[in-house]
């Protein structure tokens, strides 16, 4: 029997690996823009799968519950600002970087004021952030900064990190000791964008960076890419 | 921040405003696609949410039920799966995968990964018949025709592929575990898999099937 990653794909479209062999599917998915492809394909055909299952309908209140959950998360978007090279020297990229999360926010709120109210909540994070004193914490191996406010909650702001290759994404994990914690997922491009963490960031965490598949991971894959200490 | 408001970067910024916020204040139309809505998800847009769980809730439970074979697992895996899209949509690109496709791709994962570590999965699927529902929106009515597509579809595989397929996806088994099933070599299996999926696309573009 052959080895060849490539003959996983479809046990991979239709969810039929072990844990062990996804894993290890996943990571030369990363790699393999032929088999992205190829997957691209077998996806169809897959969701397709799921039309011919028709059950039951779904009790009423679980769009609410779903809806709600959503809402109690506490995160908000990632926001993307305007594509642009901001050329930033690392000295400094703290203070750019904090200037730019501010800049750019103001700019995405005014975009937004005459429009439908829809991103308030996001918006609306944001804003409280800014509004609690945050400081700003230096990325260790990648140019932009951590914001903290008093209350813990967090934004990375990234600045010219590469786009997450297909198949992946930068997963941003709060460490207090104990098992890393998922804060949010993004792609990463060109510029600096912010990313409001969806976990709250208590002093003395370590925020950390990790590539992964593009569903985001339960536990961060190593190498950590690039991380702030919110000392 | 008044400072850094006056500084080239900011007017640079300022200066790129414009095409974006144009695009978001453009006159609202009917319906936003379903792609729209993902994208409006990563912006935290809540009504965008419930928008696509009407679209895709129905189909979404109605797989989760079948793989889980129990109301409550099936409301959970739907439930971690839309979270888990409310989370992600920053990551979707849909260039990738239309939107459906994405969000089912979370509900069947979600719902493997539930019935794995339930043990519910030693039985065969039945062929349950799907229970009656009651008078049907549209999106309902879509639903179910495509539904009866794809298994009309399905029932022209050959045997053993549908067979590999179907364990799989609505059993939850795992490559190795169909080949023990089966007692096939797992190259078999995975070769059954494979072409079963490819005349199954085949299949459902001859049939004018649409991916959601």
């Amino acid at each position: 029997m052959s080895n060849d990653p490539h003959d996983l794909l479809a046990a991979y479209a239709l969810d039929a690996l072990a844990d062990d062999e996804r894993e290890r599917f996943e990571r030369h998915l990363s790699e393999c823009a032929d088999c992205t492809e190829q997957l691209a394909l077998l996806r169809e055909p897959v969701a397709a799968l799921a039309y011919a299952a028709e059950g039951p309908v779904p009790p009423e209140e679980l769009r609410d519950r779903i809806v709600e959950g959503a809402r109690a998360e506490p995160r908000a978007a990632v926001i993307k600002l305007p594509r642009r090279n901001w050329a930033l020297g690392t000295a400094a990229t703290v203070a750019a970087a904090a200037a730019c999360l501010a800049i750019g926010l103001g700019i995405w709120a005014n975009s937004l004021s005459n429009s439908l109210d829809r991103e308030r909540s996001a918006r609306a994070a944001i804003d409280q952030l800014l509004a609690e004193n945050a400081t700003a914490k230096p990325l260790i191996g990648a140019n932009g900064s951590l914001i903290v406010a008093r209350s813990g909650r967090a934004a990375l702001v990234v600045c010219g990190l590469a786009e997450a290759p297909s198949a992946k994404t930068y997963e941003a994990w709060v460490i207090t000791g104990k098992s890393p914690e998922s804060a949010g997922l993004f792609r990463g491009g060109s510029g600096c964008s912010p990313h409001v963490l969806t976990q709250r960031v208590p002093e003395n965490a370590t925020v950390a960076v990790t590539l992964e598949r593009a569903e985001g991971a339960d536990s961060p894959t190593l190498p950590i890419l690039f991380r702030a200490e919110a000392t | 921040m008044s400072a850094a408001a006056q500084s080239p970067i900011a007017i640079s910024v300022v200066g790129l405003g414009a095409p974006w916020s144009e695009r978001r204040m453009s006159p609202a139309v009917p319906q936003r696609s379903d792609e729209e809505l993902v994208e409006a998800v990563a912006r935290a847009d809540e009504d965008a949410l419930g928008e696509l769980y009407d679209r895709f809730g129905r189909v979404a439970y109605g797989l989760a039920f079948k793989i889980l074979r129990d109301a409550s697992l099936a409301e959970d895996a739907v439930q971690e799966a839309f979270l888990q899209a409310w989370r992600g949509a920053g990551a979707y690109q849909r260039d990738r995968a239309k939107a459906g496709t994405w969000l089912l791709t979370f509900v069947h994962r979600r719902a493997v990964d539930l019935v794995r570590r339930e043990e519910r999965r030693r039985t065969v699927p039945a062929d349950s018949a799907p229970e009656p529902s009651g008078p049907g929106s549209d999106e309902t009515v879509v639903a179910r025709s495509r539904g009866e597509v794809v298994r009309s579809a399905l029932s022209r595989l050959p045997d053993e592929q549908r067979e590999a397929i179907e364990l799989a996806y609505y059993g939850g088994l795992t490559q190795s575990e169909l080949a023990e099933r089966l007692g096939q070599p797992l190259g078999t299996i995975k070769s059954r898999m494979f072409t079963g999926l490819q005349r199954l696309r085949v299949l459902l573009a001859e049939a004018g099937y649409e991916s959601a």
